[in-house]
């Protein structure tokens, strides 16, 4: 059974169809990168398998650990451990980052029918992973996200990663809006969670971001479908030849 | 003389007028303010939709006619007020407990006060004598209707000094508590005096007992700060949710002077709370916030009238309503700015959040500035909760009840945090979590 099965997907906004017929299977201790134009669907598919609201899943299933994802609640997914890092992560002003991650936490734990984690724990918890992504303390003080700097932002998608221990992260545009340095700092800290147990799905748009996460698999996506896959040269390919040859033959 | 043509109640209610005014304490010039505060009353009687002000809030249409007035406490109703009581206690406080409008000296802390506080019930005052004292707890608008009848019908209240230069080291807790064995009306009065350089804090709470009828709390409170004096005051609005408090309070602030007030209203079918602020000496300083937190068929009004009468004060009010289901929240705001009010800096920001297709809530902010030399701003917004929030928090983990409470909180807890005491900050923050929890 693999950990993540999208077979045959087919999503459409309002009357759109947006993805038409996307399989993509991912197994633990994989580094998948999906790679393709703007407006290829890719982030159609991370919403879809995170289960935002808003996208109608007209066939096709999505199977996590060969149960249907597409059945479950976002809240549930998260329990059951896919997570998706955002392009762009919200600001949520009045709650503060610890109180937040703490609730999650203990919401995904109680979920799997686990204890819940006292607040010394998770004080201890949260400072160590904290301190090994460089994060700084009073960024745990403050709203979630709110005036933070994009990588801050990042970091922090990064921290949750850590916190959470999910079997399949998702990364939507890792790289969108970050300098080279910070980008550096959040590969690096994607790249302490690569793991034999964990598998991971890097949607990108650049090859760049690939030098830092090194896949093991690309694929590339066109108009909804993914056109070809192949290992991590075939993101090099890319940046040679760009886009366009795909969209042909899409 | 003004003719108006009187509806069955407003008959009802002269004649009960007439039958319970020998029982209203204070005679002479008492009973003749009482008089016409009555009359006042009864030209205008129950304020509907047409009256401006009370356009969203008619009480014609919701609350059609005014009880009877509470008879005395008995013992039982005294027993059953001593319950909501200790249920609804807040720790180190001077409580004051009015049990259907009638001051009960049992279940208050009217013994060993600290130097400097005087508690009096409104009613001795009254009997008293005193007319300057008696004056000044009846100086009150009757051009409102409800004030007017508050004026005629208070039963008692307590009468609060705090002398010059004494900064008290409890907060003073007034409790309005419903016995609730009849569905009756309690008309209530407070003062609150503090003297130069003092500082207090008060809070009130309306509650009632354990499965009480309907009933009608009117309340009326008077308050005066001196000059270089402070007071904090919070109030929770508990009531039954079959229950009307109509209340008002006149606040009027010496130079230098510093009030600040938040209100909670999580109960009661009706509310109404009047809130009228004058700075009447200059560099006085006031923050006026509030929350609703509502739902079933509740209606919560807070109406704000904010007179900046002198040049060089500030006045903030951050107003959150939070209305699910069909309730119906209600904030209007009036700042004026009168000619010689100079350097005035007022601000004014008032938020609703709906939570159904069916919550209403109408705000409405109005300055009126007849100074040029002045900041003045408001702002107002109402909407449901960010989707792209809750879909966040939801992909954390947090099932969509967790994260919609998170946000709510959050939304809450502006108003709240700027409560002074940490004592009455966590009974505003417990209050909210009690309704969230409710919520499911």
């Amino acid at each position: 059974m693999s950990l993540l099965e999208v077979k045959d997907l087919q999503v459409r906004v309002e009357d759109r169809e947006i993805l038409h017929g996307l399989s993509l299977t991912v197994n633990p201790g994989q580094v998948h990168a999906i790679m393709g134009p703007n407006g290829s669907g890719k982030s159609t598919l991370s919403h879809v398998i995170a289960g935002k609201p808003g996208y109608e899943v007209t066939g096709g299933q999505i199977l996590f650990r060969g149960e249907d994802l597409l059945e479950m609640d976002p809240n549930e997914r998260a329990a059951k451990g896919v997570f998706l890092a955002f392009q762009y992560p919200v600001e949520i002003p009045g709650v503060t980052t610890w109180n937040f991650l703490h609730a999650a936490l203990n919401a995904q734990r109680k979920a799997r029918g686990e204890e819940e984690i006292s607040s010394p724990a998770f004080l201890k918890k949260v400072r160590e992973v904290a301190k090994s992504l460089n994060i700084p303390q009073d960024m745990l003080k403050r709203g979630v996200n709110v005036g933070f700097s994009g990588g801050e932002k990042k970091r922090n998608e990064i921290l949750q990663m850590a916190l959470f221990e999910p079997a399949v992260c998702i990364l939507d545009e890792m790289d969108s809006g970050l300098d080279i340095d910070a980008l550096r700092i959040a590969a690096d800290g994607v790249n302490a969670l690569r793991s034999p147990e964990r598998a991971m799905v890097v949607i990108t748009h650049y090859q760049r971001l690939l030098n830092y996460i090194v896949p093991d698999f690309v694929h590339v996506m066109s108009k909804g479908r993914v056109v070809k896959s192949g290992g991590k040269e075939l993101a090099l390919e890319l940046e040679e030849s760009g886009y366009a040859q795909f969209e042909d033959a899409a | 003389m003004n003719v108006v043509a009187k509806t069955e109640t407003g008959r009802a209610l002269g004649e009960a007028f007439a039958v319970v005014r020998d029982r209203l304490p204070g005679k002479g010039k008492i009973a003749d303010r009482r008089r016409e505060a009555f009359d006042a009353y009864e030209r205008l009687g129950l304020p509907h939709r047409r009256i401006e002000d009370w356009k969203y809030t008619d009480l014609r249409a919701l609350m059609r006619e005014v009880l009877p007035l509470a008879p005395l406490p008995d013992a039982a109703a005294l027993k059953r007020a001593a319950g909501a009581v200790t249920a609804h206690a807040i720790d180190g406080v001077v409580r004051l407990v009015l049990v259907d409008g009638t001051l009960a000296p049992d279940l208050s802390d009217l013994g060993s006060l600290e130097k400097g506080l005087s508690i009096r019930a409104l009613r001795e005052v009254l009997d008293s004598g005193d007319g300057e004292l008696s004056a000044q707890a009846f100086a009150s608008d009757n051009s409102n209707p409800m004030v007017a009848l508050n004026g005629a019908m208070a039963t008692d209240g307590v009468v609060i000094d705090v002398a010059a230069g004494t900064v008290l080291s409890k907060p003073v807790h007034i409790v309005h508590v419903a016995s609730g064995a009849a569905p009756v009306a309690m008309f209530t009065r407070s003062l609150l005096r503090l003297g130069r350089d003092a500082g207090a804090t008060l809070a009130e709470s309306y509650l009632a007992a354990e499965g009480a009828k309907a009933y009608q709390a009117h309340d009326g409170l008077v308050i005066a700060i001196g000059d270089n004096a402070r007071l904090d005051h919070v109030r929770f609005v508990e009531d039954t949710v079959d229950a009307f408090n109509i209340s008002s309070a006149t606040v009027s602030l010496g130079a230098h002077a510093h009030f600040n007030t938040f209100g909670m209203t999580t109960g009661g079918h009706v509310s109404r709370y009047q809130l009228t602020v004058a700075c009447a000496g200059e560099h006085s300083k006031v923050e006026t916030n509030g929350v609703n937190l509502i739902n079933g068929k509740q209606h919560a009004d807070t109406t704000l009238f904010m007179d900046h009468a002198v040049p060089n004060c500030a006045s903030r009010e951050i107003f959150r309503a939070v209305v699910d289901d069909r309730a119906h929240s209600v904030f209007q705001g009036r700042i004026i700015v009168r000619p010689d009010a100079q350097k005035t800096d007022a601000k004014m920001m008032t938020r609703a959040l709906l939570l159904s297709d069916d919550a209403e809530a109408d705000n409405k902010p109005e300055l009126e500035i007849f100074a040029d030399d002045v900041t003045c701003g408001h702002g107002a917004t109402t909407g449901a909760l960010d989707e792209s929030l809750l879909f966040y928090m939801r992909a954390r983990g947090l099932p969509e009840k967790e994260a919609q409470a998170l946000l709510i909180q959050a939304f809450v807890g502006e108003a709240i945090e700027s409560i002074a005491s940490d004592a009455l900050r966590d009974v505003a923050i417990a209050a909210a979590q009690r309704w969230l929890a409710a919520r499911g």
